[in-house]
């Protein structure tokens, strides 16, 4: 009697399981309990037992596939058992799955949460919140090469073809504004292909969270010292004044370059950590709000990023900016202090996985070594797109951020 | 350098390799007496006697097989068809037995045979007078293919065919007899396989031979006036072996393609250019590789219809437009 | 109709000679005997047709010829290979379509070919290969070579095409060409009489004013005779005859054929099976004195071995390598 070897959920969540390495191969004998192969879930390794005695007599999925739960992925029989017709029905590839599905073994499926259905993206969603494996861009395949070899994404390129097409003179216009050799950090980062973990989490908050998977830190820092060196700073009466929000930035990407985890683009199957960090500083002008990137910040000084953020303001609210100085952001802040707001949360701007909201410095009293003292005190909400950031990450970043904001000589630590 | 017409190149050629080498005859109908139904084989009786140019009765199957069997016995036949139309009736001689007598005689016997004449419509002849085969030939392995537009093509290409140790089949222009140039006195052959590109360009590549060379360089001309396109125009010359990397590297520089040929859409030699094209190009195509075909029907009698049938530089012009993106 | 020629006197100073056809004869039966079973046993694939009861048309007419001369045949061309003298092993090897056959195991049964013999092929479109052999023989006269062509084909032929172009040349051009059709009664399961108007054969000559003859395809030396004569006509006068010879083939048209049924009757191939060309000859040789029992033992002994190697020798060989596969479609 031949066993069937399903992709097993092996956690509630599972909906498809990497074959990370098989345990018996083909034409080992194995019994019912045995562990056939290590499969990757969302969650975590796991084992998949043979549920029979047997023979393993044919693998499907190969180590580093993925598969779908409920598909065949090995047939156990006796040694000389036929299993033509099981390996026709696993032939038919697709057409089994159903089957395949149905056929699971009893108390297997009550284990299995129902897979929520796609929930189809609202029709509202902007192009640049789609997911960007979704549908198939037309380019002819000179500017598909093209694009690749100057870099440039073919999502922000309008195609002047037939249908849309995207041709050869397309991708070459396109490239001023789109090149990301010129707009985007060149120093180095690092492509992490997704594990299986990441893709479920992407996938579920994606889907739960739509359209963007955010989630929300706050944290209240005391700013006393940071307004003491700020007034010892600016008593040198040299321009450019320092502003509170200068000193956020400098501190802001000091601690992204200690978190790189959060200096972070969503790529779709990927995510790519940058080295460098470009800040973006959101800035209200009439038209609404426009976010010109402070590039290398984190190398930049106090003074150059007070003149450099004055200077990129004035532009943006003149709205002289070119495009390469408000595009290529790794993380962003957003102050509205000098509003009056105590508190809010920013949106992100894709494919950022955060953005830093920044609230009014407010003078309150607080309890300091047991006594009631007045004190400066800001509060500062963090939002991470949980597709590249957990809690803890955001949280151990945002506790960099206010730590040197309480001992602002961190910086220089 | 002298300048001849497409026929007397041609003539040339049958001379100087009948001169060459005695095994060399050339038979057909009316190729001796009458001196050549389009006067291909001017003078060649009188040159060489009715041993080595033979009149054959109105008997294509017949007379094609008796070259194949010639062949087979060490001579190197020239067979002329009257036009290719009539070599239907010999097509099993051909393929049957000239293309794979050395393959199924395990590398016995090989055929070294040209079967030449003229192919394509000429004016007015309507449907059984009108056709061009090259794909039908160009299909079968064991056949080379060769069609070439020029009066110095015709003759290196024609000496080459005749040396050849294959059958060759060897379409000429019916409407290019007349086309004149210039051809060399001294001996010279062109090899079987090689494309040629008749006009340097840039912008887009236009794939043609034998009679739509004369097409594509009119289309161009104009393409160059009026829409300042530099197209650039790759003669195959022969059809089997295709010089599938000439074609390549012209579509490599240009990024843009369209064939044209005087044969039928449906399996003809441009679905082939345009498949290896695909192939061997994919990632420098701008757009689709375009074709410019004859008719997909019978040819008609009518004049405006039979122009309305052959390819045309407007089509070309047109075709170019649309790689080009330009409409 | 006309009658066939037939051969009635022995003389027995070419007593050799006679065993030597009779030997060849056997040869092809026992040759053909045996390809049948490997062909019922799988080991020789696609068509394959014998030639079983129509040996004394090849045995005769080839022994006519020189060995410079030129010879085509059509898809059922085993025996006149054989007798041509492509050996036992290179034919049977073909069949199997093995590496050592003698078209490297590309042409199989029906394109057998040994151009050392002059053996120019097994053609397999029927007619197809008239006008070759006229070609064949344009070149021999091109040359000057004095080679006579011959060229066997069945009955069926005569309606093609092909038969009357290529008659009409050889005549108009005066080549020196065979034209010998082997009348064996049916093309495929159509008798001839239900496919020509004119069931002379020979007749049909007239049209292109060329020499004719009938002969007993069941008599090895009337095919022989008749043979001979026409290969001095074109040898000595360059011209080409039409030889039909009367003759009868007791299998089905090839081996996935019926042997009998819709088309004619097992009495009628029991009373052809009477005139059977070796067991006839055999027996006038025995009454001439011209062969006994001990020498018949001998003959069948040695072409047994002679086929029971060829087999061995087939079984034996390796299949082409794959790289054949791409071989020979063109001459570098």
């Amino acid at each position: 009697m031949a066993t069937k070897v399903f992709m097993e959920a092996l956690s509630p969540t599972m909906e498809e399981g990497k074959v990370v390495s098989w345990e018996k191969q083909e034409g080992d004998e194995v019994k019912a309990g045995d562990i056939l192969a290590e499969v990757e879930t969302d969650k975590a390794v796991m084992e998949l037992q043979a549920r029979g005695d047997g023979v393993l007599r044919k693998v499907f999925a190969n180590e580093g596939t993925t598969v779908e739960v409920g598909k065949l992925v090995a047939i156990i029989a006796g040694p000389d058992e036929d299993i033509q017709e099981l390996l026709a029905e696993a032939g038919n590839g697709k057409k089994g799955e159903g089957t395949a599905k149905a056929e699971r073994v009893a108390g297997f499926e009550a284990a299995v949460a129902e897979p929520p259905a796609a929930a189809p993206l609202p029709a509202a969603l902007s192009p640049l919140l789609r997911p960007r494996a979704e549908g198939r861009i037309k380019a002819s395949p000179l500017a598909r090469r093209i694009a690749a070899e100057r870099g440039i994404d073919l999502t922000v390129v309008r195609g002047s073809g037939p249908a849309g097409r995207i041709i050869q003179r397309d991708v070459e216009a396109a490239e001023p504004a789109a090149r990301p050799a010129e707009v985007f950090p060149e120093e180095g980062y690092e492509d992490v292909q997704l594990s299986q973990m990441r893709k479920v989490i992407a996938k579920r908050l994606v889907e739960s969270l739509s359209p963007v998977p955010h989630f929300f830190l706050t944290t209240e820092i005391d700013m006393e010292r940071c307004a003491d060196a700020r007034a010892a700073l600016n008593a040198l009466d040299e321009e450019p004044r320092i502003s509170f929000n200068d000193i956020i930035v400098k501190v802001v990407a000091a601690a992204l370059r200690q978190h790189r985890d959060c200096n972070a683009w969503w790529q779709g199957d990927h995510i790519r950590y940058f080295n460098e960090v470009h800040l973006g500083m959101a800035v209200a002008i009439d038209e609404g709000l426009i976010t010109p990137v402070i590039r290398h910040a984190h190398r930049k000084s106090l003074r150059e990023i007070a003149g450099e953020a004055r200077e990129l303001a004035e532009r943006a609210r003149a709205r002289k900016l070119q495009p390469q100085e408000y595009t290529g952001a790794t993380f962003s802040v957003s102050n509205l202090g000098m509003l009056d707001i105590d508190q809010f949360t920013a949106v992100i701007n894709p494919p950022e996985a955060g953005i830093l909201a920044i609230g009014s410095i407010i003078e309150k009293p607080v309890v300091l070594d047991g006594e009631v003292v007045v004190r400066k005190h800001m509060r500062v909400t963090m939002s991470c797109d949980h597709r590249v950031i957990d809690g803890a990450t955001g949280a151990r970043f945002l506790q960099t951020v206010r730590r040197m904001l309480e001992n602002p000589l961190a910086i220089v630590w | 350098m002298p300048t001849i017409t497409y026929r007397d190149a041609l003539n040339q050629a049958l001379r100087e390799e009948m001169e060459r080498d005695p095994n060399v005859f050339l038979m057909g109908e009316e190729v001796g007496v009458y001196q050549g139904a389009y006067k291909v084989s001017r003078g060649l009786l009188e040159r060489f006697g009715e041993q080595r140019v033979v009149d054959t009765p109105i008997a294509e199957l017949g007379f094609a097989g008796v070259g194949v069997g010639a062949a087979m016995a060490g001579l190197r036949p020239i067979i002329e068809f009257m036009t290719w139309n009539f070599a239907l009736l010999a097509i099993d001689g051909v393929v049957n037995s000239a293309a794979k007598m050395l393959y199924m005689s395990g590398g016995q016997i090989p055929i070294p045979i040209v079967f030449r004449g003229p192919g394509g419509a000429a004016l007015q002849l309507a449907a059984q007078h009108s056709q061009a085969f090259e794909s039908w030939f160009a299909h079968v392995p064991g056949l080379k293919v060769v069609a070439p537009a020029t009066p110095y093509d015709a003759k290196g290409l024609l000496k080459s065919a005749i040396r050849d140790d294959n059958p060759v089949v060897f379409l000429e222009g019916e409407m290019l007899y007349n086309a004149k140039g210039d051809v060399p006195t001294e001996d010279y052959t062109i090899p079987l396989g090689q494309a040629d590109v008749k006009r340097a360009g840039s912008d887009v590549t236009i794939i043609a031979h034998s009679k739509t060379v004369a097409v594509a360089a009119k289309a161009a001309e104009r393409l160059e006036a009026e829409y300042d396109l530099s197209a650039e125009i790759v003669d195959l010359r022969t059809i089997r072996p295709l010089d599938t990397a000439a074609v390549v590297e012209s579509v490599q520089k240009t990024n843009r393609c369209v064939i044209v040929e005087e044969g039928w859409p449906f399996c003809g030699v441009g679905a082939q250019v345009a498949f290896e094209i695909q192939r061997d190009a994919f990632d420098d195509l701008d757009a689709p590789v375009l074709r410019v075909t004859g008719a997909d029907v019978p040819m008609p009698y009518n004049k405006q219809l039979e122009r309305a049938a052959k390819p045309s530089p407007e089509g070309v012009i047109d075709a170019v437009k649309k790689v080009a993106y330009l409409d | 109709m006309a009658q066939p020629a037939t051969y009635s006197e022995l003389d027995a100073e070419r007593a050799d000679f006679y065993r030597h056809l009779l030997r060849q004869m056997v040869l092809i039966r026992r040759f053909e005997e045996r390809a049948g079973e490997a062909y019922a046993q799988g080991r020789i694939g696609g068509f394959c047709h014998l030639y079983i009861g129509q040996e004394a048309v090849a045995v005769g007419a080839i022994a006519a010829l020189e060995d410079e001369d030129y010879i085509f045949a059509s898809y059922r061309e085993h025996g006149h290979a054989l007798v041509r003298g492509a050996s036992a092993r290179g034919v049977m090897a073909e069949l199997f379509g093995k590496a050592t056959g003698c078209a490297g195991g590309k042409g199989g049964s029906m394109h057998l070919f040994d151009v050392s013999k002059g053996f120019l092929g097994g053609h397999a479109i029927v007619g197809g290969h008239l006008p070759l052999a006229a070609g064949a023989a344009f070149a021999t006269k091109y040359r000057g070579t004095n080679q006579v062509t011959i060229c066997f084909f069945g009955e069926a032929a005569v309606n093609i095409g092909a038969f009357h172009e290529t008659l009409n040349m050889a005549a108009l051009w005066k080549l020196p060409v065979i034209f010998l059709c082997e009348n064996n009664r049916y093309g495929m399961g159509t008798a001839l009489e239900r496919a020509a108007a004119v069931w002379d054969i020979a007749h049909r000559a007239c049209s292109y004013d060329m020499a004719s003859e009938t002969a007993d395809g069941m008599d090895v030396l009337a095919m022989y005779e008749t043979t001979a004569r026409a290969v001095a006509r074109a040898r000595h006068e360059g011209l080409p005859t039409l030889i039909e010879a009367r003759t009868y083939r007791y299998m089905g048209h090839s081996m996935a054929d019926p042997i009998h049924g819709h088309y004619r009757t097992k009495e009628e191939l029991e009373e052809q099976k009477e005139r059977d060309p070796i067991e006839s000859f055999k027996a006038r040789l025995m009454e001439d004195g011209l062969l006994d029992g001990e020498t018949l033992g001998r003959i069948e002994a040695d072409v047994i071995q002679e086929v029971e190697d060829s087999l061995k020798f087939s079984d034996e060989s390796p299949d082409p390598d794959l790289e054949e596969l791409y071989s020979d479609v063109y001459r570098d």
